[in-house]
């Protein structure tokens, strides 16, 4: 294993175990304050601090991670979910009206500065984790339609597709049975991307009141709210920011990682 | 060459029209009246009529469009809601701040990246090469707006060297330019990065190239042929993600100007939104993509200039 996959992965899966133990445990609630302990520097009680509400920093980053995660997540799934056929299909096309089509529409979404709509989007249908995750997962469907078109064009001149034609499988199974599993490893490499992609626009969004709203912690909102307090009390605003640099990190490094591991080329190098 | 440009041209239409009935459809599903929002709750239904009638709201969906888009073709953007002042005035005025941030954050990351990427192309494996790349990845992974926070603890707080936020205006060039150099380091950051590693990749696909052994069998020292054949060769795709860029930083520049109170496109556009000045939204959005579709194209079309075979693939 490479270092970049180890690290990556130990960064990765320490967020995410956070996430998923904050639904059952965090050091502290996040949603009572204690106005007489805020802005306390980290100490034996609160490892991390607490901010202008007195409020433990360490479960509110863990809490937060829980809407970062599930932002960028569910934003990869809206990608891969419509991005992946719709790149199938325009692939099985084959420079048929569908494949212009689908390319043509992937170019034009490219086109827009993505940060500008979502904003646009979540200022117009309300500010919220939902519209923030309709918002980041648009702009990721074309990112997979492309890759997917990509990588199915050169697999459909192969032999063991032209084998599978021959058999007489239609081309959505063999879209399905075939070229999917194939492109996989390049979907999991992009997916990492992608997901790290979306952590860090939730983060904008909700910096600037777009994102998920109070009471619901987010990273970027802690950092919209350390902002008047960073030359008091600098650990609130470097708490968060170090959360999302280090989420963004892992998952680039897993992605470096996973395409190191994955792609085949590489290894023979390596051997 | 004549056939390309007819086809990108067609297709830069064809992109800004919908792009255009996107951004339009999208503020016009928002909730909430403007006149009702300008007038307030205890208005008269027929001073809201009336102001409906006066901001050009009570004709059809379609006649607007037509309208707003006619009226951006010759640089008439309408009228702000709010100010009751010309939105290509706003825009105008706003753009003197944006854009130069946006070109000082540009020279910023290319000042930065074409040396890191030289530097660890040509240390190909060393530890100058993984010192850079190491820095490439945190580049990319700090959000600007966090780093945007540090620079103002650091240089505007404690050491006080610049301003925290605001802009003073261009009357004094020196103060303006030095109340946009942390806004311009903190959108330059990753940038920066980004283009590092496309110099790095570039100049460590030429320095394979067939070409660069001849330079060295030629009698050229390692450093002579890196900067007389090298570079100038793998400057050409960083060049591309430069002009991509530029459009990305002005754009990016919405939420920086927010950390430093700046009076820039991107507060312009807060503002509107939450003052529900829906005409001033949809023009400084349809800007923003405007800049961003026109510079992939000029981008476009500068590569296929250089290189012929992508005219004829087109």
């Amino acid at each position: 294993m490479n270092r970049n996959l180890i690290v990556g992965l130990v960064l990765t899966c320490l967020f995410i175990a956070a996430a998923c133990v904050s639904f059952v445990w965090t050091p502290e609630n996040t949603e009572s304050m204690n106005i007489s302990a805020r802005l306390q520097p980290p100490d034996a009680v609160n490892w991390l601090g607490t901010d202008h509400f007195g409020r433990d920093l360490l479960s509110m980053v863990m809490v937060g991670a829980r809407t970062s995660i599930a932002v960028a997540l569910v934003a990869v799934g809206i990608g891969m979910g419509f991005g992946v056929p719709l790149g199938l299909a325009a692939a099985a096309a084959q420079g048929g009206m569908l494949d212009e089509l689908i390319s043509r529409l992937n170019d034009l979404i490219f086109a827009f500065p993505s940060l500008v709509i979502a904003i646009l989007i979540t200022a117009v249908f309300g500010a919220g984790a939902i519209n923030a995750i309709i918002a980041i997962g648009v702009f990721n469907i074309p990112v997979f339609a492309r890759l997917s078109r990509g990588a199915a064009l050169s697999l459909w001149q192969r032999e063991f597709i032209l084998a599978a034609r021959t058999a007489g499988k239609s081309a959505t199974r063999i879209s399905v049975e075939h070229i999917l599993p194939n492109i996989a490893n390049l979907l999991i490499v992009q997916g990492t991307i992608q997901f790290s992609l979306g952590i860090l626009a939730e983060a904008g969004l909700s910096y600037v009141g777009l994102g998920a709203q109070p009471p619901l912690p987010s990273w970027g909102r802690m950092l919209a709210d350390a902002q008047t307090m960073v030359s008091l009390a600098p650990h609130v605003a470097i708490v968060p920011g170090m959360a999302i640099v280090l989420m963004v990190l892992g998952l680039n490094l897993l992605g470096d990682g996973l395409r190191d591991a994955l792609d085949p080329r590489l290894q023979v190098r390596r051997a | 060459m004549f056939a390309y440009l007819t086809k990108r041209l067609i297709a830069l239409c064809l992109s800004l029209a919908i792009a255009s009935l996107v951004i339009f459809l999208v503020v016009e599903v928002a909730p909430g009246d403007p006149a009702s929002y300008m007038l307030g709750i205890n208005a008269q239904p027929d001073t809201i009529a009336a102001l409906r009638s006066e901001l050009g709201l009570d004709v059809p969906k379609h006649q607007r469009y037509l309208n707003w888009v006619g009226g951006m073709l010759v640089g008439d953007f309408g009228t702000s809601y709010t100010y009751r002042s010309p939105v290509s005035d706003m825009v105008a005025d706003r753009l003197w701040i944006s854009l130069p941030l946006a070109i000082m954050a540009l020279c910023l990351s290319t000042i930065i990246a074409i040396p890191a990427g030289v530097l660890a192309a040509s240390r190909r494996g060393k530890m100058a090469d993984a010192g850079v790349m190491t820095a490439t990845q945190l580049g990319v992974a700090i959000p600007n707006f966090w780093f945007a926070m540090l620079l103002v603890a650091l240089f505007a707080i404690k050491l006080r060297w610049f301003p925290s936020g605001g802009f003073p205006g261009w009357d004094n060039p020196v103060k303006a330019l030095i109340a946009l150099t942390l806004p311009a380091v903190a959108l330059a950051l990753p940038q920066a990065a980004i283009l590092t590693r496309v110099m790095r990749s570039s100049l460590i696909d030429i320095l394979g190239e067939d070409f660069m052994r001849t330079a060295r069998a030629k009698g050229l020292t390692r450093r002579q042929a890196l900067w007389r054949h090298g570079l100038r060769n793998a400057l050409i795709p960083v060049l591309t993600i430069i002009g991509l860029q530029f459009s990305f930083l002005l754009a990016g520049a919405i939420i920086i100007e927010q950390v430093f109170y700046l009076p820039g496109l991107g507060r312009l556009v807060f503002q509107s939104i939450s003052q529900r000045d829906l005409i001033v939204v949809e023009s400084v959005v349809m800007l923003l993509v405007f800049a961003v579709i026109t510079v992939n194209f000029i981008v476009d079309l500068t590569y296929a200039l250089a290189d012929p075979r992508l005219r004829r693939s087109a």
